[in-house]
């Protein structure tokens, strides 16, 4: 699928700063900061990952700085970055 | 019912635990352009999984007009709001727009019938045409005054004592009234002004609003404690529902509390505070029905 450089989200807290960039090697590479990162990271990482490939996207780099963020907020921002970043649209 | 801006999800996770009636997640003035598709999957994302409780939920959509309008309505039908609330309305044609809408994501999701409609009145048109919005469909839930676009149409501005909104105030609540549904006052943005708050708190109570509009969680007990009926007034209305089920078992028509003759309208009146204080959560609906 192809994309460009793209983000969503803040630094608040309560959110997470996604980053999605086009990635030449096949596979998701994900990139995370959290103070959360020793407890939840691989909660976050899956969610960011299961969120992408339910969007067909299964090829990129993601830098994702989180801030506490619920997981219904990081599928949030994950989409808005995936639609930004290949100009596909969730909704009709 | 308390305004959330639509695309800061540390509000929307935290807004119920101060215990709004309802919570209304704005996608239209609290969101930039820019961010709308964001905010739109943020209240899609939190509406499905956030467990607000027993609090109703409604979402402000953009104008049908914008290019974000159908695809608010989509994502919130999707995630099962309980209200779209709709913006700057001035026409009963606009909320039957609305309505097709809702009714073209519910049939596809097996829901028809599922979503309810609130109309923002905030113009001059809008005013004019209250009733025939607030009767405009079934799902119409209740009908409410955004005072902040009124006063700029009237070519006005907001003042304390708020003389400007009181044709639209009186209107729309003689317009829910007539339709049978709910009405609510705008929000009153002053938070370092608590005074004057409750005075509009009180003022609008007076009128005959269901309820008030708030923007931060500090407001919620102001509106609470004006709408909350007094222990003095709870009694009163218990002994006159209690002597009307007596009369009624006794086939009378006509009965007396405490020497004063107790017509219709008084009954009326006790209900209405009854209800308050159940939804106050001084009164169980158990004990007294």
């Amino acid at each position: 699928m192809e994309m460009k450089n793209a983000s969503a989200g803040t630094l608040e807290s309560g959110d997470i700063m996604v980053q999605i960039a086009p990635r030449e090697e096949a596979g998701l590479h994900i990139e995370l900061t959290s103070s959360v990162a020793a407890q939840f990271g691989n909660q976050i990482k899956k969610v960011i990952t299961e969120t992408l490939e339910g969007l067909g996207i299964d090829k990129a780099d993601v830098k994702a700085v989180d801030k506490g963020a619920l997981d219904c907020t990081i599928r949030a921002r994950v989409t808005a970055a995936a639609v930004r970043a290949t100009g596909k649209d969730v909704w009709k | 019912m308390m305004f959330v801006p639509g695309n800061n999800p540390g509000m929307m996770a935290d807004a119920h635990i101060y215990g709004p009636d309802s919570i209304m997640l704005d996608l239209e003035d609290s969101v930039t352009m820019a961010e709308k598709d964001a905010a739109r999957l943020l209240v899609h994302n939190a509406l499905k999984s956030i467990d607000y409780g027993d609090t109703e939920m409604v979402v402000r959509i953009n104008p049908l007009n914008t290019p974000y309008g159908k695809k608010d309505v989509e994502a919130v039908v999707k995630a099962g709001v309980d209200v779209i609330r709709m913006p700057k309305t001035e026409t009963a044609d606009e909320v039957r727009e609305l309505e097709a809408e809702i009714i073209k994501v519910e049939e596809e999701l097996g829901c028809v019938g599922r979503t309810q409609i609130m109309a923002a009145i905030e113009s001059a048109l809008g005013v004019v045409n209250a009733y025939a919005i607030a009767t405009a469909s079934k799902r119409m839930m209740g009908i409410a005054l955004g005072a902040e676009d009124y006063s700029a149409n009237l070519k006005t501005q907001r003042t304390p004592e708020g003389s400007e909104l009181l044709l639209a105030r009186e209107t729309i609540v003689v317009a829910a009234r007539a339709a049978g549904i709910c009405c609510f006052d705008t929000v009153y943005s002053n938070l370092d002004d608590m005074e004057t708050f409750r005075k509009e708190v009180e003022l609008i109570k007076t009128l005959g609003f269901d309820g008030k509009s708030i923007i931060n969680p500090r407001q919620i007990e102001v509106v609470n404690s004006v709408f909350t009926p007094t222990q003095k007034a709870i009694d009163k209305a218990l002994r006159i529902i209690a002597a009307i089920k007596e009369a009624q078992a006794k086939g009378s028509g006509v009965i007396a509390v405490n020497g004063k003759m107790v017509d219709r309208p008084v009954v009326i009146r006790a209900e209405r505070t009854i209800q308050l204080a159940i939804a106050s959560g001084i009164l169980n609906k158990e004990d007294v029905l």
